[in-house]
C-alpha cells in the first residue's frame, strides 16, 4: 500500500468511486479510495438504484436531472466495456389523496419550468402504461419517462475502472480504523493495512459515515436505518416503469433480465447497523404489492435483504468541507437516494476539492445549516 | 476438447447462464471474491440462490487464487429459504407446495 496521498476517501459506494473518477479527471494526482468490504457492498449494492428527476426543489431537481444525463451515457463516458442496464422506463408516481395531487401540480411545475419532461396523468392513462395497475385508489398519477433504473454493481464498477485508468488506487478488504488530526488539520489515515499520510480525506462511508466523522472529532446528526426490499424468479417483460407511491409507501421495478425488486419503508426498523431481514416486511410489502399490482402474485420471492438508508434531519445530504476540521469533506447523509444524485455528488465534490466554483450551488447543504436551524425542505422525499 | 472449448461450454450457474471461462475470465481480472463475482456475472442470484453454482466457484477461487476454500467468504443465505409467492404471503403465509 502507498503511504503519501493527496486525497483519501473513505468508502467504496457509488459516491466513493464517483468522487475519485471526478477528481482524477479533473487532473488530481495520487487519489486513493479505501473500502472496508468489496466495492458496492454498502447500500450501493443493496440498493434499488431507481433514479428520477421528478423532485419538489428547484436544487435536487437539477442535481438529479444533470445525474440522469451522465447515467444515459455513463458506457460511453466511463468507456465501460460491460454494460450499467439503465432501464430508462420512467417513475409512474401514484398519488392516492387530494393533497398528494395538488403537491405534484406544484412539483411539475417546477419540473417542467428546468426542463423535466414530467406531465400529470390520469388513472386511465396511468393503465395504458401498466394495464394490470389497480387504480381503484388512484387519485391521479405523474410520470416521467427519463427516469429509470440502473443495475447499482455495474455503474460502481464502470466508475471504479474508470478512476482505476486515470490511476486512483482503490483498496479493497482495507478498513480505515481512525484519522490523525494536529491543529484541526489532517495528518494521516490509519488502515488496518498501513497508515497514509494525506491533507485531504472525503467521508463517503454511507451508514459509517458518523463513526468515520467521530474519528476526527465531528458529530454529524445522522443516523442509520435498516431498508428492506425483495426479488422474485425473473420473469418475461411485463413493466416498464418504476411504479412507486409516497402514500402506499411502495416502489417496484423489472430489472432488464426480468426480476421484480421491491421495496417499502418499515414502521420501526432498527437503528443499530443490523442489515438482517424481518418477516413483517415480507407481510406487508405481499399484501400492499399484490394490492397495487395484482399479477405479482403468482411471482415467487427468492430472497429479502436488507441496506443503510443514512438519515439527516432534513433529509437532505450534507456535502461539503466542514468549518472545524480543514481537509474533511462530507459526502453522506443521503436519506435514501444516493445512488441517483452519484454522479453529481462525485462532480461537486471534486470542484469543492479542487477550489472550483460549484457547477450547482450547494452551499445550502453544508453541515452548519443545522446549527444555524436552516434546514432545506424537499417535499418529495419516499 | 480442449481446454478452452471446454470451459466455453461448462456451465456455472444454471439459473444466469453462466460458463466456467467467464467465471475464470473474472478471477484473472481480479474478482477474486464470490461476493464480487457474483455482483457482475449473477451467478447467486436465480432461483436457486446459488446452491448449485455456489460451491463451484468457491472452489475456482480457491484454485485460482492459492487460498483454501475456508479463507474465502461465501455467498450470503437470505430467506426465504425456499421460494415462495407473493399472492401465498399476503393471503397470510401459507405456503404454496401443494
Ligand atoms: C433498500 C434500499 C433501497 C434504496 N433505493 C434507492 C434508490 O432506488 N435510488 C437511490 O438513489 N438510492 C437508493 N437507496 C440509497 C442508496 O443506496 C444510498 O444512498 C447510496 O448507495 C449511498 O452510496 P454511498 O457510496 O454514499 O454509500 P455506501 O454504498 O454505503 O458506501 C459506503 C462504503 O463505505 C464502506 N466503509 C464504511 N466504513 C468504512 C471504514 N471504516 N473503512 C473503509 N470502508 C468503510 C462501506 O463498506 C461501504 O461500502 C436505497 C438504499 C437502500 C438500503
Amino acid at each position: 500500500m502507498i503511504n503519501k496521498a493527496n486525497v483519501v476517501i473513505v468508502g467504496g459506494g457509488i459516491s466513493g468511486v464517483s468522487i475519485a473518477y471526478n477528481l482524477a479527471k479533473k487532473g488530481m494526482k495520487d487519489i486513493v479510495v479505501i473500502e472496508k468490504k468489496y466495492l458496492a457492498s454498502g447500500a450501493t449494492g443493496r440498493c434499488g438504484a431507481g433514479v428520477r428527476a421528478q423532485w419538489g426543489t428547484e436544487m435536487n431537481c437539477r442535481i438529479a436531472h444533470e445525474s440522469i444525463k451522465f447515467y444515459e451515457k455513463a458506457n460511453e463516458n466511463l468507456n465501460y466495456e460491460r454494460d450499467i442496464d439503465f432501464k430508462q422506463g420512467g417513475y409512474l408516481i401514484l398519488a392516492t389523496t387530494k393533497k398528494e395531487k395538488e403537491q405534484f401540480e406544484k412539483n411539475l411545475k417546477l419540473q417542467n419550468r428546468l426542463g423535466i419532461p414530467s406531465k400529470m396523468i390520469s388513472s386511465e392513462e396511468a393503465k395504458k402504461i401498466v394495464p394490470y395497475l389497480n387504480t381503484e385508489d388512484v387519485v391521479v398519477a405523474t410520470y416521467c419517462p427519463i427516469d429509470g433504473h440502473i443495475n447499482p454493481f455495474k455503474a460502481t464498477d464502470a466508475y471504479a475502472l474508470a478512476a482505476e485508468k486515470l490511476g486512483v488506487k482503490i483498496y479493497k478488504y482495507t478498513e480505515v480504523l481512525d484519522i490523525v488530526i494536529e491543529d484541526g488539520e489532517i495528518k494521516k489515515v490509519v488502515t488496518d493495512k498501513g497508515d497514509i499520510e494525506t491533507d485531504i480525506i472525503v467521508n463517503a462511508a454511507g451508514g459509517y459515515a458518523k463513526q468515520i466523522a467521530e474519528m476526527v472529532g465531528v458529530d454529524l446528526p445522522v443516523f442509520s436505518e435498516r431498508h428492506q426490499i425483495l426479488v422474485t424468479e425473473p420473469v418475461e417483460e411485463m413493466l416498464g416503469p418504476m411504479v412507486m407511491s409516497f402514500s402506499k409507501n411502495l416502489y417496484c421495478q423489472q430489472t432488464p433480465e426480468g426480476s421484480f425488486i421491491m421495496g417499502r419503508s418499515g414502521e420501526n426498523e432498527p437503528t443499530d447497523m443490523r442489515i438482517t431481514s424481518s418477516w413483517d416486511f415480507l407481510d406487508k410489502m405481499a399484501k400492499t404489492i399484490t394490492h397495487t399490482l395484482p399479477p405479482i402474485s403468482e411471482l415467487t420471492v427468492i430472497r429479502q435483504w436488507a441496506g443503510l438508508y443514512n438519515i439527516t434531519p432534513d433529509r437532505q445530504p450534507i456535502y461539503g468541507e466542514t468549518k472545524d476540521v480543514k481537509g474533511f469533506f462530507l459526502a453522506v447523509g443521503f436519506s435514501g437516494r444516493g445512488f441517483m444524485v452519484a454522479p453529481m455528488t462525485g462532480l461537486l465534490i471534486a470542484e469543492q476539492i479542487m477550489g472550483e466554483e460549484n457547477s450547482i450551488d450547494i452551499s445550502s447543504l453544508s453541515l452548519e445549516r443545522f446549527e444555524k436551524g436552516e434546514l432545506v425542505f424537499e417535499p418529495s422525499v419516499v | 476438447m480442449d481446454q478452452k472449448t471446454l470451459e466455453e461450454k461448462t456451465i456455472i450457474c444454471r439459473c444466469s447462464d453462466v460458463t466456467l471461462k467467464e467465471v475464470r475470465d473474472l478471477i484473472r481480472e481480479g474478482y477474486t471474491e464470490p461476493d464480487e463475482i457474483k455482483r457482475i456475472l449473477r451467478t447467486g442470484m436465480g432461483p436457486c440462490q446459488g446452491r448449485t453454482c455456489g460451491p463451484l466457484i468457491l472452489r475456482e477461487v480457491a484454485i485460482m487464487t492459492g487460498r483454501t476454500i475456508d479463507e474465502i467468504v461465501p455467498f450470503t443465505y437470505r430467506p426465504p429459504s425456499k421460494g415462495i409467492k407473493m399472492g401465498a404471503i399476503a393471503k397470510g403465509g401459507e405456503l404454496n407446495d401443494k
